[in-house]
């Protein structure tokens, strides 16, 4: 390859590299500015913060999280925080109940054989993973008349149950394929040194295995955070999570855009943290079990 | 999905004592018949209460849950009691299968018995069996059928996102700087909610008057840039912005597979003189196609759910347009309240993806024999 070659390629290659960044982080960027225009900024279509308007602590306010709200009892405000806490309380009840069971499972599965029934492993493995097919409305309205009878309907219990459910194969998935590739010599020699079965999957394999769980427990979360269907079936004024509030301030007449943009903001913003900081144990997640 | 893995390599022997029983067997058959008849007791006993044929019981069916833990606590004891190492074995997988036969096979059941009724929760009658008035209005629901046809669409427009997807994991599996820079910016998308999305694009983005997206679009040359209001312009909006959100999900995928090729292969061809097009076509593409068909099959399955970004920006409009299966029973239940006739549209749904879902995994399974 001739240099000229050589830079048109590099060029390419980078411009194609720049112009899906912008893709990506355009919606993000441009919600984050959102939050602080006027009406006058929004509809006469300004980018650019400081260069072609002056940044408005306007939709933060009427959440009542700008710097002169704060300290002000905001209705709005509280609102927020308690669809903050039950999105907080549910993404994490689910991932980590999700995670103790799966991973008993999936070790289960990659280490014993079972026979319940006509059932193998095999069958049972793909009892769980065939979850993962089934569409949230399937369940939907059963689960809707059942918790009201188990008064469960708008209790963040109720959501951490339908959650954990929902993550259950993926978790599998994940720990069984974490499990396969530990060597089973480590476990027979604990179990020589006297060990029980259960002693030997505490003290020696949890430990070994313990990236690809904090792995299935972040995607669980991600997944729990943005949950919307059952969300929007199951609960009202108590459990409701954070994107049945942003869905609902959606469909109100007259979007005040700077409010809609903070709220979509405060939504998002825990999860771009976690993308940015923990995105080796998200990659290491999605492709567990997907690559041999 | 990867459940034929060779299962027999690597387990650990079970001990010769696990034909016998264990002395506290009997002990242990007691514990699993007093549990179950304890359970069917409580359950019996707040069923005919809340027939009213008994005058005292609980007030809701939560009783009968914790009723329901406590038995399978007790199942988990009796298993060690009745087969001691091999009990102990069993317990790992218990806890898992008694939660989700409790939370799908019930339900699923309970389902099947309401997609039979006419209950419409406005209604005060109730639940009342209507035959098989459900499925007949199912068939002449134009509605439905128009929804199952979007879906074929836009299961088909996979194949899209997943070559776009290919483009950028070669990009990043280039050598480039700033790579992990690249790698976390693209899998942002996958991580915000679908209800975000769909106000930060569908909303505000792509707003008629003064969205950026718009102007852009005016700018182009679109005299009329209206992303919602003919069926297809619609339809094709709402795949990209589920593009959006799911392209960084394949590509990750598809990156790894890129990753863990090995590179001797691309350099060999390399030095025969091969073009960069010719080593794709014939060398990497072949390689990658386990991963491919893997992340086709998973995504194929998640676009059978999609349904948060078009309840949220277009309730399937224009006149059906962008409706998916899913949020058109959404629609029915929340608005119409119909319970009935939403759920038979559900349980319907899932047979035609259960077959759908088997034949995929068939033919790609057969695909690979084949390729490989």
């Amino acid at each position: 390859m001739s240099d000229t070659q050589r830079i048109t390629v590099r060029v390419l290659v980078y411009g194609a590299l720049i112009i899906w960044t912008f893709v990506s982080l355009f919606p993000i960027y441009w919600t984050l500015t959102t939050s602080f225009k006027t009406a006058v900024n929004v509809t006469q279509g300004h980018l650019i913060p400081w260069v072609d308007f002056i940044p408005d602590w306007r939709g933060w306010r009427s959440l009542g999280l700008s710097p002169d709200t704060i300290g002000q009892v905001s209705t709005v405000r509280e609102e927020f925080l308690k669809r903050f806490a039950n999105s907080v309380i549910a993404s994490l009840g689910a991932a980590a109940l999700a995670v103790v069971i799966g991973s008993l499972a999936a070790y289960g599965l990659s280490r014993f054989d079972y026979k319940f029934g006509w059932m193998r492993n095999k069958d049972i493995s793909f009892f769980f993973l065939s979850q993962l097919i089934l569409p949230p409305v399937v369940l939907a309205m059963p689960f809707l008349v059942l918790y009201k009878e188990l008064a469960l309907l708008d209790t963040r219990i109720g959501l951490i149950l339908v959650y954990t459910l929902m993550v259950l194969p993926i978790v599998i998935w994940i720990m069984r394929d974490q499990f396969d590739t530990i060597p089973i010599e480590l476990e027979q020699a604990a179990l020589v040194d006297g060990c029980s079965v259960w002693g030997a999957f505490l003290r020696i394999v949890v430990p070994i295995a313990l990236p690809g769980m904090v792995a299935a427990f972040i995607l669980s979360v991600i997944l729990c955070w943005n949950e919307y269907f059952f969300a929007a079936l199951l609960t009202s004024t108590n459990a409701k999570t954070l994107p049945v509030m942003v869905a609902s301030q959606t469909g109100s007449q007259g979007i005040s855009w700077w409010s809609m943009a903070a709220l979509s903001t405060a939504a998002i913003a825990p999860l771009v943290v976690i993308g940015v900081f923990l995105e080796r144990y998200i990659v290491k997640g999605l492709t567990a079990g997907a690559v041999k | 999905m990867n459940t034929a893995l060779p299962q027999t390599a690597g387990k650990m022997h079970e001990p010769l004592s696990r034909v016998a029983d264990t002395p506290q067997a009997p002990l242990g058959r007691a514990l699993v018949w007093g549990a179950s008849l304890g359970l069917a007791f409580i359950a019996l006993w707040q069923a005919l209460y809340s027939a009213g044929v008994i005058a005292s019981g609980f007030e809701s069916w939560r009783p009968v849950l914790y009723a329901f833990l406590l038995w399978t606590v007790a199942l988990g004891v009796a298993q060690v009691l009745m087969r001691g190492e091999r009990g102990k074995h069993a317990l790992f997988v218990l806890p898992a299968v008694a939660f989700t036969v409790a939370m799908v096979i019930f339900p699923t059941f309970f389902g099947l018995y309401l997609a039979f009724t006419n209950w419409n929760l406005s209604s005060a009658a109730g639940p009342q069996f209507n035959g098989l008035d459900n499925l007949r209005s199912l068939f002449a629901d134009a509605y439905f059928w128009n929804a199952l046809l979007n879906m074929v669409y836009y299961v088909l427009f996979v194949l899209v996102q997943y070559a776009i997807a290919f483009g950028l994991a070669l990009l990043l599996n280039a050598d480039i700087k700033a790579r992990k820079f690249f790698r976390v910016a693209f899998l942002l998308p996958f991580m915000l909610s679908p209800v975000a999305v769909s106000w930060m694009i569908g909303k505000s983005l792509m707003e008629y008057r003064f969205g950026p997206a718009a102007t852009l679009a005016r700018h182009l040359g679109w005299e009329n840039p209206a992303f919602f209001t003919t069926p297809w312009i619609a339809r094709l909006s709402i795949v990209a912005m589920d593009a959006w959100v799911w392209i960084p999900f394949i590509m990750i995928l598809l990156l790894a597979g890129l990753q863990a090729m090995p590179k001797e292969i691309t350099e060999a061809a390399k030095v025969d003189g091969a073009s960069p097009w010719q080593s794709f076509w014939q060398i990497t593409f072949p390689l990658m196609l386990p991963v491919s068909v893997t992340a086709i099959v998973l995504k194929v399955i998640f676009q059978l759910k999609l349904a948060d970004i078009v309840i949220n920006v277009t309730s399937g409009g224009p006149g059906g347009a962008t409706d998916t299966v899913s949020s058109f029973i959404f629609r029915e239940y929340r608005d119409r309240s119909n319970v009935g006739y939403g759920t038979m549209l559900a349980e319907f749904y899932l047979v035609i993806i259960i077959i759908f879902v088997t034949l995929l995994l068939k033919f790609a399974s057969r695909f690979m024999q084949r390729t490989t």
